[in-house]
């Protein structure tokens, strides 16, 4: 990085630094925009082409470009990159596992008591299904990609696999939710193998685009296979959750009646809320005792070296195919629950949309960490809704809020790395030392 | 116990399109033994490692392993992490490959991972904290403990492999070597970049190795100072094919090994010779 030895020395020569920096980006902005901005083309009343300039919009565009690009190397060299050392700095870290310790447990109370805190807002109860939805893919995808540091750009196929067999599966045989779920997590998990195995040999952005490929296919599968799938039409009428039997309706056999209170369409809300929250608690809690088993050594010794993992007679083959199931195993209970929540599905809701989201959050919360990925979906999912005010300038300030996110945290918000087992004791490990994996 | 040597490679070749690495090569590695693989730079030393170790399948030729139980294993049909886990044969690498992101006991813990797959019921047991698990991990850990203590790294157990000065993470490399539990260790150039107290470190680490674990040793170096003291068999290989082999004695006086070190570099060449001083 061009801005190493921030705030201490390189003030001075900064100056010119970022002054030049700034024009060249004012430059490329001046010539990207004076046909895109500076001359407005419409067709006549005629059919002809009629055109006008718009040269003071432009002037203000490649303004706030100059503006923009000299706060941010201010920002870039006074706030930094915080791990640009190479050791975590001891008071930092001890500062940062301090609130680690804190800040997981009050997410996690808050997260149970937001059905009691929010009870009226339907609204807020909705968010936070979806939100705890992403989290639940995003720690699914974390086992690939964090763990592994296999780079799959296809997660939404197994999504779709879940949520399409539990759909199937309760619409033509009337299973029931439970009985459907873990089927809906074993078959996503084939499908995690099935393109495990054409994928083995390949690496970084081969490995990325070939797991591309596989999510749309399988897409671009529902909506061909219209006798099995309906196709664009999508599946109505997919069975509400039952707690365990006890269907939430207001009927006599409904669990207002048999618990004797009145019935209220929220009820079902709260138990959908808490369905997802012990599914993607489930998920953690896997992935964080995978973790101290072989297997998820494994795949973090994966990540960082195969070609040492070879000699230490590990079977890349294996490890690889399991990280995939596993991911690919939540993300089906995350697409069964889906399923179930929505009530409707079609191939419309698993676009690759959906993946570059879901990999946005497992870059964004610092592969690998748990805490980081729930709050990366805390702030995507969330964040977005937030800024729902601001119309259509909402993409505008949320992607430069993404920018300024990455330049002042590189490796995401958590980039440092806890060790699965300790003698004296754990400390965190920088995030320059550990690898992304390459394939 | 088997008297048979533990490495027999015979007749081993090695062909890149048209340039042969390895030209019909044979050697023995005696059991319980220190066998040295010297020559200059380019004779293709570390492709016959890397047949060995199943990273590269030969051309030809055939690699016995024999087991202490007399168990004979044929390495060249076996491929990659097969040849580690089956065969018992541990390797380190020539650059260091540490996994720099774990921890030093992390990495000796990854090494156990066939053992400890094995204990842990292949993950089933371990997911839901079987007592049998949980006391096979004690016993891992504890054997990895061991090993730190050996190379001197119990104090930083913790840290980050990636962080620990250059001879450290040598040793440590070997330690995670170790931690296989191999019938024979392959060590690629593992003296390179050491200075001299860490090379007498090394030497006397290999040696203890031998001793306590009775491992067969087969090295890689060029250190000469490290190769005359602890070897008892040394083979010199120029140009794919093995010129000399005997004691570090004989090897020292063998008028086609100086010629071999001369004709490629003069520097190294002293180094043979003097090292004999």
């Amino acid at each position: 990085m061009s801005a190493t030895p921030a705030a201490q020395t390189s003030r001075a020569p900064g100056a010119a630094f970022i002054f030049k920096k700034s024009l060249i980006s004012a430059l490329v902005a001046l010539v990207l925009f004076s046909l895109m901005i500076g001359v407005r083309t419409e067709a006549g009343s005629d059919g002809q082409l009629t055109y006008w300039t718009r040269f003071g919009d432009l002037a203000a565009i490649v303004a706030a470009v100059f503006g923009g690009s000299i706060i941010i190397e201010l920002l870039r060299q006074w706030w930094g990159p915080v791990e640009t050392v190479r050791v975590v700095p001891a008071p930092v870290q001890s500062a940062l596992s301090l609130a680690g310790r804190f800040v997981a447990p009050v997410l996690l109370v808050f997260t149970f008591l937001v059905p009691v805190l929010f009870y009226d807002e339907r609204y807020i109860l909705d968010l936070g299904i979806l939100v705890l939805t992403y989290v639940m893919l995003g720690w699914g995808l974390n086992v690939v990609v964090g763990l592994a540091g296999l780079l799959d750009l296809g997660y939404v196929a197994f999504y779709a696999v879940g949520a399409y067999s539990y759909a199937l599966l309760a619409t033509n045989f009337g299973l029931s939710f439970w009985v459907c779920l873990p089927l809906a997590g074993i078959l996503a998990a084939f499908w995690g193998v099935l393109l495990g195995f054409p994928v083995l040999r390949l690496r970084g952005d081969y490995l990325a685009i070939v797991t591309l490929a596989f999510g749309e296919i399988i897409r671009l599968v529902i909506i061909n296979w219209q006798s099995l799938t309906g196709g664009p039409n999508g599946v109505t009428g997919i069975p509400r959750p039952t707690l365990f039997g006890i269907p939430l309706t207001p009927g006599d056999d409904g669990l207002a009646a048999m618990l004797g209170i009145e019935f209220s369409p929220t009820h079902r809300i709260v138990f959908l809320f808490y369905l997802i929250l012990a599914l993607a608690l489930l998920t953690n809690w896997v992935t964080i005792r995978l973790r101290r088993l072989p297997i998820g050594r494994a795949w973090e010794a994966l990540r960082e070296d195969e070609v040492a993992c070879r000699a230490l007679g590990i079977n890349t083959t294996t490890t690889k195919l399991t990280a995939f199931a596993t991911g690919a195993m939540f993300g089906g209970f995350a697409g069964a629950f889906f399923a179930t929540r929505q009530g409707f599905i079609s191939p419309e809701s698993f676009t690759f949309h959906e993946s570059a989201l879901v990999l946005a959050i497992v870059v964004l919360g610092g592969m690998g960490s748990q805490l980081g990925v729930a709050l990366a979906a805390l702030t995507m999912i969330g964040g977005f809704e937030l800024f729902r005010g601001l119309d259509q300038y909402r993409m505008l300030v949320f992607g430069m809020a993404m920018v300024l996110l990455m330049i002042w945290r590189p490796r995401g918000l958590i980039g440092h790395r806890a060790p699965t087992v300790f003698l004296q004791r754990q400390q965190a490990i920088s995030s320059d030392l550990v690898k992304e994996g390459h394939g | 116990m088997s008297g048979a040597p533990i490495l027999s490679v015979e007749h081993l070749s090695m062909r890149f399109g048209g340039i042969v690495a390895v030209n019909d090569l044979s050697f023995d590695a005696e059991r319980r033994k220190i066998t040295a693989l010297i020559g200059p730079n380019g004779a293709g030393k570390t492709t016959v490692f890397n047949c060995i170790t199943g990273f590269y399948k030969p051309t030809s030729g055939a690699i016995r392993l024999t087991q202490d139980d007399g168990h004979v294993t044929r390495l060249e049909r076996l491929n990659d992490f097969r040849i580690a886990k089956l065969a018992r044969v541990a390797r380190t690498f020539q650059n260091i490959r540490l996994f720099p992101g774990m921890t030093a006991l992390e990495n000796l813990m990854v090494a156990q991972h066939n053992a400890l797959m094995r204990a842990s019921g292949l993950t089933f047991l371990g997911l839901i904290g079987a007592p049998s698990w949980r006391s096979a991990e004690r016993a891992a850990i504890d054997l990895a403990r061991t090993w730190l203590d050996r190379i001197g790294l119990l104090d930083r157990a913790d840290d980050a492999a990636g962080n620990l000065p250059y001879g450290d993470q040598r040793r440590l490399e070997i330690a995670r070597a170790m931690c296989t539990q191999p019938a024979l260790l392959c060590l690629d150039e593992p003296a390179a970049g050491l200075n001299a107290r860490e090379s007498a470190a090394l030497s006397e680490l290999l040696l203890s190795i031998r001793a306590d674990q009775g491992t067969s040793i087969l090295l890689i170096e060029h250190d000469m100072s490290v190769v005359m003291e602890i070897s008892d068999h040394v083979v010199v290989m120029d140009h794919g094919v093995k010129i000399a082999e005997g004691t570090p004695k004989q090897i020292r006086d063998d008028p086609k090994v100086i010629a071999a070190y001369l004709g490629a570099d003069e520097e190294e060449a002293i180094a043979v010779m003097e090292s004999g001083t």
